[in-house]
């Protein structure tokens, strides 16, 4: 009786477009409101005061040791930044930077995930060592590496085949940007499969079964069952890794401070703000760093049609 | 049974009430005693770390009954120390009360409204006998905005005995372009701060000023300044850099040198050892050297001096300024104190411990006489002298930050620099940074 009395309600769902709310849902999403709304005003007044500046100061040429020559200019900040080359140097070098890591942390982070999924004997262990490098603060990663990089007192010219004893790997854009691009996976790697590990937990067993009893091969369950099982998951954590990865400032700031060609576009505003006092130019470039981001959130969550409730198993 | 317990519990609990109203009222009453008992006020004295023993003492005899003098260390870079306190000065931080300036920081934060201008007696007990070049770091508008405590100048330091090779005679006449070809000639090799960094702006400043030339003028308009570099001085300059990348005579790592990567090639193991533009620490580090056995005697007294080279022969040199500034910040509780403060570790006592215990030398001519640097040989103390006051400092302006940096990406590296084209690019760069057309 009761399934019978469910059924033409699911059927209406396509109709309405949205799945009719009950009591029950409307007051517990009225609880949910009220309970993050301290939450909300709090990040309200942290975040949206300095932003709405920084929109603000991005429409002045205003130098913070000439304040009298402070003028109005409109949009001509935007105008610069994204006529001037550097600006498209720089945001490709982002670029670079996010599609690498990610890529490889998401390769990484898989099997990291899978070892952490199906390890039987000690377990609490191999967890928390594949997860220690995220526990490391970001600087100290980057100086890790910059010295285990540095051809004066470094291992990795020993230990790499075919690299030259003084070779440096800080004085050309290549090598300086895998050096980065490898203390970012190495800081970051962990966090994905954190990610990754919720989104095997999430894949069912039976189904894993299914498949093995109906004769797939490892490959196919974890192609035909356990990727696509997983997907929202997987969309989740690269997204999250993107959007950190494109303001990635810490371990160039370490390792090279911006030198031969390694500036990202988050440490090209920091030099124009903090080292160059030119506030009216960094706050153009902080909002144009803040809408490129929304952007990319967009671009992937429709691109790759990611569904962030579907991911927590609202459906 | 139930009120009992009641009771019981709140006894304790009333105790515990009382121990804490009791503790709080410790605290408090304690609080409003040290409000209220007004020892001396402190002032915070932020210090680059360059001689900081003879600065803490300083402090101390500097320290009356009516305030205490605070050292607080900045970080070594030039650029950090400068990032921290213009955030401190930003954001008009009232604890930030004496700083350590270097000289091209004083226009920029004097600019800023963020130091405290020294005037009447005070600006004259801390001008009075300062030498030209230091002097005219601490002038903004025709005020006082600092006071010099210590100056830094370059010399060319070179091996007596590959100038004798050359045949070359060190006075205040040599030249660049003669430096550079009687080290080719003579398996030696000329030092010089190329890296991408301020110090390689100082040169490319030194030697442009020694034209007659300057990278820019009329600093005090701001943005509006006059871009000069594209001139004959600036063409001259570049032609050196030019000829020294492309000699024999330029060192493997010329485009990444900096004030230490060229000190180890006075005594190479082969080669007839340098000419190198440096500053004042250069000979208390061969000095060190001797005393700690990694060099002979010999070896030092073969370490000749001479003012820095002419870029053009009918024109003495402009050698770089250098050195520490004590400025006052404009938002500080207790200006008076400061201004006194500042004018205590700035006197020629002052500058003479710095000079005898840090290596660091005097802004006050009168100081070089003093018995206290006889350790130094005479005609050193004399051209350091000399160069101090005949000396060109960098260009004084509110956007020296943005000056510099356009200046050091046109100009590096020093193995591209062609008089053709780069004094003409870096100035078409130069305006567009200042007019806020392109970004550095």
């Amino acid at each position: 009786m009761t399934i019978q009395a469910e059924r033409p309600a699911h059927r209406e769902k396509p109709r309405s477009g949205k799945p009719v709310a009950s009591d029950r849902m409307r007051a517990e999403a009225r609880l949910g409101q009220r309970l993050v709304a301290p939450a909300i005003v709090l990040m309200l007044l942290v975040t949206a005061f300095p932003m709405l500046r920084a929109l603000y100061l991005s429409l002045f040429n205003y130098s913070l040791t000439a304040p009298d020559d402070r003028e109005f200019i409109g949009l001509g900040n935007y105008g610069v930044a994204l006529s001037d080359p550097l600006f498209w140097k720089t945001t490709g070098v982002t670029v670079l930077y996010m599609v690498v890591t990610v890529g490889f942390e998401l390769v990484i982070g898989f099997a990291f995930a899978m070892v952490m999924h199906r390890v039987i004997f000690a377990r609490g262990i191999i967890r928390t060592s594949i997860l220690i490098p995220y526990g490391i603060i970001t600087v100290v990663s980057g100086f890790a590496w910059q010295f285990a990089f540095s051809f004066q007192n470094g291992f990795v010219n020993n230990w790499l085949p075919g690299i030259s004893e003084n070779f440096n790997w800080f004085g050309e854009t290549t090598p300086a940007v895998i050096a980065i691009m490898v203390s970012e996976i190495w800081k970051t790697t962990p966090f994905m499969s954190l990610l990754l590990l919720a989104g095997l937990a999430q894949v069912s067993e039976d189904m894993i079964e299914a498949a093995k009893v109906d004769g797939a091969t490892w490959t196919q369950r974890l192609v035909k069952v356990i990727l696509p099982n997983m997907r929202a998951a997987i969309m989740v954590a690269v997204l999250f890794r993107a959007l950190d990865a494109y303001r990635i400032f810490d371990n160039i700031f370490v390792m090279t401070a911006g030198a031969v060609n390694t500036e990202s576009i988050s440490f090209l505003t920091y030099r124009q703000t903090i080292e160059q006092f030119q506030i009216g130019i960094g706050s153009a470039l902080s909002v144009l760093l803040f809408l490129s981001v929304i952007l990319i959130a967009f671009l992937i969550v429709k691109i790759f049609r990611v569904d962030l409730a579907d991911a927590r198993q609202e459906k | 049974m139930t009120t009992h317990d009641g009771a019981a519990s709140r006894a304790p609990r009333n105790r515990v009430r009382g121990v804490v109203a009791l503790g709080a009222g410790a605290v408090v009453s304690s609080l409003l005693t040290a409000c209220g008992s007004s020892g001396p006020p402190t002032l915070n004295w932020y210090v680059n770390p360059d001689g900081v023993d003879t600065l803490t003492s300083l402090a101390e005899q500097c320290s009356t009954a009516d305030y205490d003098i605070d050292i607080q260390l900045l970080p070594s870079g030039a650029t950090d120390q400068r990032t921290q306190l213009a955030r401190r000065l930003a954001a008009e931080d009232s604890s930030t009360d004496l700083m350590s300036l270097d000289p091209v920081f004083v226009p920029e934060f004097a600019n800023a409204g963020w130091l405290l201008p020294f005037e009447g007696d005070a600006a004259d007990a801390v001008t009075d006998g300062i030498l030209a070049g230091p002097l005219d770091t601490v002038m903004w508008e025709d005020q006082v905005f600092a006071a010099p405590q210590w100056a830094n100048t370059q010399v060319v330091w070179f091996r007596k005995s590959l100038a004798a090779a050359a045949d070359l005679t060190m006075d205040d006449t040599v030249t660049w372009d003669q430096v550079i070809e009687a080290a080719a000639d003579n398996d030696g090799t000329v030092g010089i701060q190329a890296n991408r960094y301020e110090a390689y702006v100082v040169l490319i400043n030194a030697m442009i000023l020694g034209a007659g030339g300057d990278i820019v003028s009329d600093t005090e308009a701001g943005k509006d300044a006059q871009v000069d570099i594209d001139s004959e001085a600036g063409r001259k300059a570049a032609a050196i850099i030019q000829k020294l990348a492309d000699s024999d005579a330029a060192q493997s790592d010329l485009t990444v040198s900096n004030e230490g990567t060229s000190l180890g090639q006075m005594y190479p193991d082969s080669g007839a050892g340098e000419f190198m533009t440096n500053w004042t620490f250069v000979y208390k580090n061969y000095q060190d050297l001797v005393e700690s056995g990694d060099l002979t005697k010999e070896d030092l007294d073969d370490l000749g001096w001479a003012r820095y080279p002419r870029t053009v022969a009918d024109q003495p040199s402009a050698p770089p300024v250098g050195g520490i500034d004590i400025a006052v910040g404009a938002f500080t509780e207790n200006p008076d104190f400061a201004l006194e403060a500042a004018q205590c570790v700035t006197t020629s006592k002052a500058q003479e411990a710095l000079a005898r215990d840090e290596g660091l030398m005097p802004a006050r001519g009168e100081v070089y006489d003093s018995p206290e640097l006889s350790e130094y040989p005479e005609g050193l103390l004399d051209l350091w002298q000399t160069s101090l006051d005949e000396g060109g400092a960098r260009p004084k302006s509110a956007y020296y930050a943005l000056i510099s940096g356009a200046v050091q990406s046109v100009w590096h590296s020093p193995t591209s620099v062609s008089p053709d084209s780069t004094p003409e690019d870096s100035a078409e760069f130069l305006r567009e940074v200042l007019d806020g057309k392109a970004l550095l």
